[in-house]
């Protein structure tokens, strides 16, 4: 297929990995950001030919895996309400909250849909005028474009039956966040390409200089993951940090200024917790006060429950790229796609999920069951 | 493509064989015939051909480059 065949050629693959061989003189730690890359380079074992001395630190780029404990228990509360319909990506159903996943509230009757687009949902509210419809708007910026529209679509309805539970979160605060921390070992990054075609890559230039990390947009194909690295090494090795676009087919520096408007129109940067790293002050979005009519947190009445994650489960660490998910004493074990203990082993972003479906790695020493 | 007011623009994208309805709401200028990036049902990003190819051209240069060091004495 025409600008994915290629992208995908071993022979390629094999010479750009040479190249980083041949300029590669000392150890580095090199971040990738989004967990469409993790997945691309463990499916495609790029990690395996790079040189040993270069580590591949898997970043907390899973929207599904970040979103906070305490919102998925919200979902799972409004998604048991009588007369609601409650849609969602399908991969947030069987993300486990403190007690329930909203698989297993659809299983006990309740009206839970997967949706593909959030204007699917708009589309249900319309059919549905004597339902209530939720949307679990997860996602970062990549995803904001599209519940921004339809937050907008549905203002323009006069809907009054639609409201979207939010947990928008945004990319430059985490690594914010990450490079701030002590235990942090990242000297790069590899920026997430979907996000930049939203946003551009403006935001990172400050990262780079306060920093001093080379941040390089990179795509998702083994080519594309191959060449941000060969460009970050490059900067590595002569102690450049700058902002370089590798994903030039698709980014712009500016990226789409149609989304971006949108986006301020329809949302408010707000703190947001990610789960596994605790707050980021300004690292989500949330609906604006024009649009709080459809905000599902202000329209249902919630109570603040305290949440408990099952000890055994490390994700957070593994979404802060401090252990890979075979450090893990649970995972193949205790954890697995069909009973997960976290929402890194679900996703189809998360690294745990990644390393269990292409590495049939098991843990040393498994833990016992109860 | 369909829709005059351009945040309805529908398009049927085709996803190597599968053909799917697409917003193109935030690419106005996409033309049929044009690649692009869909996520979640929205067209984000058009393709630019020329991008595409450079690297490939990088590779072709880097082969050179390679060759060359092998010819020279």
């Amino acid at each position: 297929m025409k600008f994915l065949d290629e992208y995908r050629d071993a022979g390629l693959a094999r010479k750009i990995a040479g190249e980083i061989h041949r300029i590669t003189t000392m150890p580095w730690a090199i971040m990738e950001v989004c967990g469409g890359q993790t997945h691309a380079i463990v499916k495609f074992g790029i990690d395996e030919l790079l040189p040993r001395q270069i580590t591949l630190i898997h970043g907390p780029g899973c929207p599904v895996c970040v979103t906070p404990l305490e919102i998925i228990d919200k979902a799972l509360e409004i998604a048991s309400l009588p007369n609601v319909i409650f849609t969602s990506f399908g991969d947030m159903l069987r993300v486990p909250g403190s007690a329930a996943d909203l698989l297993s509230i659809k299983a006990r009757g309740h009206d839970v849909r997967i949706v593909y687009s959030p204007l699917d949902a708009v589309r249900i509210a319309v059919q549905n005028p004597g339902k209530e419809i939720v949307f679990f708007g997860v996602g970062f910026e990549t995803t904001a474009p599209a519940t921004a529209l339809a937050v907008f679509r549905a203002a323009q309805l006069g809907l009054t039956n639609f409201s979207m539970l939010i947990s928008h979160v945004l990319v430059p605060p985490a690594i914010e966040a990450l490079m701030s921390s002590p235990n942090c070992r990242v000297q790069a990054f590899l920026a997430a390409g979907h996000v930049c075609t939203v946003m551009g890559f403006e935001e990172y230039f400050p990262l780079a200089r306060k920093y001093h990390v080379p941040i390089v947009v990179t795509g998702f194909e083994p080519l594309d993951i191959l060449q941000g690295i060969l460009m970050t090494v490059t900067q590595l090795e002569s102690g450049r940090a700058e902002v370089e676009n590798q994903y030039t087919r698709a980014v712009r520096r500016d990226g789409n200024q149609h989304a971006r408007d949108l986006i301020g129109k329809i949302f408010r940067i707000v703190p947001r917790r990610w789960r596994g790293m605790g707050e980021i002050p300004r690292s989500g979005l949330g609906l604006s006060d024009a649009y709080a009519a459809f905000d599902a947190e202000k329209k249902f009445d919630l109570a603040e429950r305290p949440v408990e994650e099952p000890k055994e489960c490390i994700a957070g660490t593994i979404l802060q790229g401090l252990k890979k998910p075979c450090d893990c004493p649970a995972f193949g074990t205790l954890c697995t796609p069909e009973h997960p203990l976290g929402a890194t082993m679900v996703s189809s972003e998360g690294a745990c999920a990644a390393y269990y479906r292409y590495r049939h790695i098991v843990a040393a020493e498994p833990v016992n069951s109860k | 493509m369909s829709g005059d007011d351009p945040l309805e623009r529908m398009g049927r994208v085709n996803f190597g064989g599968i053909i799917k309805e697409a917003s193109l709401a935030f690419v106005p200028d996409a033309k049929i015939g044009d690649y692009v990036i869909v996520h979640v049902g929205f067209a984000l990003s058009t393709l630019d051909e020329e991008e595409a190819r450079k690297v490939f051209d990088y590779l072709d240069r880097m082969e050179d480059l390679a060759e060359l060091k092998e010819a020279s004495p």
